[in-house]
């Protein structure tokens, strides 16, 4: 069951601002605000609005909140807001409270990405280390410069910080584990919890994603990658999923967190609802070898392998689907990809499904991406209710429907920078 | 559910080699592959050495070079690692292999920064006014110098993604990085997946380096690194009382996995059972191990019970071993909370630690450390743990010092061996391995 959803983007922090955005159409892109961009190629960017930290910590817990970076910070928040929205009692929210659960029942598992150094900070103490003609000195370096970083920097930047300061402030003690697979691994992270759960292993975990590419080094690699939208003067315009103007993505920044946990403990905490129960999961790599995978087939065979995957987990046929999240990032050979493999998969009843993208308003969130897609199709499980399509005005062929004729079962898949693919089969709780 | 989970094929590439049995050899004999770093002008930090990949090149290895050209060196030495083992496993020509049902789970590092290019983009950035990077002035340099092929092979699924274009593998792709325990973790997931059933063969293990400035400047600051400039063959002494840090080490390993059934109906010859797998957070610090050991502690126990063993029942602990003060005490701490119940260290299995020859592979440590225990139960003997000299009263364990042990040649064998990786902030893996 997912009981907690925690989406992080630049349409806010928790489910009802990011709910509210959608349903109105509200632009989160625009010009990069951590930075001055405006000489790259891209120069846009959906950003996650202010927040202090010490609203998503406990008290005791403030003083860490310095060895976080960016991506740190969103994932805490996140896992923070899921914990409150399934109400759980943690040692994150009260330490004298009894917990929900044992915390060696409890797992976690996040993911993240290539976590960049703030430059700022890294610079400051590069810079004490130059030679007369202002080139970097390594010999100065050594022996004295790198002593201007904290004695604590390289674990501001591992990727597995973002569970590790998860597991710490909610005393989780069970199997936690990092997956760095770009934009699959929210999904994949997710897929992990579910197998924890499913072999016994725990019976509560947190899970999801975050990544925050609005820093000079992770952006202009984003900018390399080829797949950024060249709209840089009409944000809310810019990106396109499954429309034929489609040109490309842009840099979102964001997570999820969700909480998923087994029926029978949920039930025995006193849970009622939740959000939707999880029936299905599958991965798969493409592989591409004229792209070196950096895109997928255009035959999608990649993300339909995961799809097939998933439904035959959830025992459910193909026409009993009712809505798709895809990654539907905007880049046309994304979405050609991921068109032909739904196409392959569900048929003719592709164009009676909804696919639904909110890349238009929140960006490409990379390693966060497929959580918050997930924290979203569970909300429209709860609330039965699907957001409006944004900058789909010629849609590709069979990719125009917007109206869901019900909402029992919908299929989450991505299609990963890298070639790996998760799908997942949520149903109504 | 209890499908047997076996090793076909192994491989690795190592600061002490490129091949299974040259690597073995030479952790039997207690060689050390540490030397003067030379992947960057380290001669005024605090750590000078390193355990670097010596004389090595992919394309030695692989059938398809191009779609390589151009990747860092952790996917460079996952490639040859994982040619090796695709090898050993009887793979090269066999056409049985449903693409959609071989699988990858890699536990492999980022890829290392293109150093002076993104300094001096860093430093023509520098507005000193404000004390900031420049976004503008940072981009300008950037776009002169930084690669675009350079740039992405430095995202940390690159190594999968290579090897999936390699071996054509299509079925359930993860990578994870749990710093120290990541390749270990991803054995135990990868024996998961085909538990579940949903793959046929599992490629699996890890590739890091971090033999580079700011990967040392980070592990300097931490304090973690030996600093033993003037004895750097000697540097890495896990357990000693003398130890004073790890040595970095870079590299892969790579295990080919399947379920015995699959291994039997296609003739493969298991070299070893992948019999339990336990993982656990220690949630205390980011900085320190837990110091009851709880985390690893909890990690042999569910390994211990998944595999349906009793502690009595290992004959090997290959240790996560680091050679820093506060690994190898509260490691000691936790293997005798599981194994030394009534407080005897003599029921405790012997115990060493590999990294005193080869250095901390970092991500890829966990890999060879499983590695060495399929090898040890194939010839029944124990490596060393090399460099060891003034006992430690908190390391109280038999830590195999400085010779190899011959347990076949004295009537024994070597049946059962549990490994155990950790990593910062709390992450605890354990894995053990039976003989088939």
């Amino acid at each position: 069951m997912i009981t907690g959803v925690g989406p992080v983007c630049g349409l806010g922090l928790g489910i009802g601002d990011v709910w509210r955005g959608l349903l109105e159409r509200e632009s989160a892109l625009g010009p990069v605000r951590a930075f001055d961009a405006s000489t790259m190629d891209s120069t846009i960017a959906a950003e996650v609005p202010e927040f202090k930290m010490r609203d998503f910590v406990p008290k005791s817990y403030r003083k860490q909140t310095k060895v976080m970076a960016r991506d740190i910070e969103i994932a805490v928040a996140a896992a923070h807001l899921a914990g409150l929205d399934a109400g759980l009692s943690t040692h994150g929210y009260d330490a004298d409270a009894e917990p929900s659960y044992d915390p060696t029942r409890v797992g976690c598992h996040i993911g993240a990405g290539l976590i960049a150094a703030e430059l700022d900070e890294l610079t400051l103490a590069l810079n004490e280390s130059r030679k007369p003609d202002g080139s970097f000195d390594i010999h100065h370096w050594g022996a004295e410069g790198m002593r201007n970083l904290t004695p604590l920097w390289l674990l501001k930047y591992l990727p597995n910080m973002l569970a590790c300061h998860v597991t710490i402030i909610h005393d989780v003690q069970g199997p936690s584990n990092t997956i760095t697979c770009a934009e699959a691994s929210g999904g994949l992270s997710f897929g992990e919890s579910l197998r924890v759960i499913q072999r016994g292993a725990a019976d509560l975990c947190f899970c999801g994603g975050a990544e925050s590419k609005v820093n000079p080094m992770t952006f202009y690699r984003q900018v390399l990658t080829g797949r950024l939208t060249k709209r840089n003067n009409t944000p809310a315009d810019a990106v396109r999923p499954f429309d034929q103007d489609a040109d490309g993505t842009a840099v979102g920044e964001g997570g999820g967190i969700l909480t998923l946990e087994a029926a029978e403990t949920y039930e025995q905490r006193g849970g009622t609802g939740g959000y939707a129960r999880v029936l299905g999961f599958g991965a798969s790599q493409s592989v591409n070898r004229e792209t070196r995978s950096l895109e997928p087939t255009a035959d999608g065979r990649g993300p339909m392998l995961a799809i097939q995957a998933a439904l035959r987990e959830a025992r459910i046929d193909a026409d009993q689907i009712d809505a798709v999240f895809p990654f539907g990032c905007g880049h046309p050979a994304y979405d050609q990809a991921e068109a032909a493999a739904l196409r392959a998969v569900l048929g003719e009843r592709l164009d009676h499904v909804p696919v639904y993208s909110a890349k238009p308003l929140i960006g490409n969130c990379s390693a966060g991406a497929s959580a918050i897609d997930l924290c979203l199709a569970a909300h429209i499980l709860k609330t039965q209710t699907l957001p409006p399509h944004a900058n789909r005005d010629m849609p590709l062929p069979g990719l125009g429907a917007s109206d869901p004729e019900k909402l029992d079962h919908v299929l989450v898949f991505t299609t990963g920078f890298g070639g790996q693919n998760t799908a997942v089969v949520l149903g109504k709780a | 559910m209890n499908q047997r989970i076996v090793i076909t094929g192994m491989g690795w590439v190592t600061p002490l080699g490129h091949d299974l049995e040259t690597v073995w050899a030479a952790l039997l004999s207690g060689a050390s592959g540490v030397e003067t770093t030379r992947h960057f002008d380290a001669t005024t930090f605090p750590t000078r050495f390193s355990a670097p990949v010596k004389d090595y090149d992919h394309n030695d290895y692989v059938k398809h070079p191009e779609l390589h050209v151009g990747v860092g060196l952790n996917t460079s030495f996952a490639l040859g690692a994982a040619a090796q083992a695709w090898a050993q496993a009887g793979l090269n020509g066999y056409d049985g292999l449903d693409p959609a049902r071989l699988g990858i789970y890699l536990g492999s590092g980022e890829g290392s920064l293109d150093f002076e290019n993104y300094v001096a983009s860093n430093l023509a950035g520098w507005d000193a006014e404000s004390r900031r990077v420049d976004g503008a002035k940072w981009a300008a340099q950037a776009k002169q110098s930084l690669q675009a092929l350079v740039e992405i092979e430095q995202e940390p699924n690159m190594p999968l993604t290579h090897l999936a274009l390699e071996f054509g593998a299509e079925g359930p792709a993860y990578n994870c990085l749990t710093a120290c325990a990541a390749s270990t973790q991803a054995i135990g997931e990868a024996t998961e997946v085909l538990r579940r059933g949903d793959a046929d063969v599992m490629i699996t293990g890890g590739a890091h380096t971090m033999i580079h400035p700011l990967g040392v400047t980070g592990f300097n600051r931490l304090t973690a690194l030996s600093n033993r400039n003037d004895d750097p063959l000697t540097a890495s002494r896990p357990f000693s009382a003398d130890r004073d840090g790890f040595v970095m080490g870079e590299g892969s390993g790579i295990i080919i996995l399947e379920t015995l059934e699959h291994a039997t109906k296609r003739g493969a010859a298991p070299l070893a059972e992948v019999a339990g797998y336990g993982s656990t957070a220690d949630a205390y610090r980011i900085t320190d191990i837990h110091p009851d050991g709880r985390g690893g502690a909890g990690a042999m126990r569910q390994a211990l019970d998944a595999a349906g063993l009793k502690p009595t029942d290992v004959d090997y602990i290959s240790a996560h071993g680091t050679g820093t003060k506060e690994n190898d005490s509260i490691e000691t701490k936790a293997i005798k909370a599981v194994f030394c119940p009534d407080g005897d260290t003599a029921a405790a299995p012997p115990v060493s630690s590999i990294k005193s020859m080869m250095g901390h592979l970092i991500a890829a440590a966990g890999v060879c450390e499983a590695i060495v225990c399929a090898l040890a139960i194939r010839d029944n003997k124990l490596p060393p743990t090399s460099n060891y000299g003034t006992p430690d009263p908190v390391c109280d364990l038999d830590y195999i010092p400085n010779e190899a042990r011959d347990v076949g040649a004295a009537g024994g064998s070597v049946e059962v061996c549990l490994s155990n990786s950790f990593g910062f902030g709390g992450q605890n893996d354990t894995i053990i391995l039976r003989r088939v």
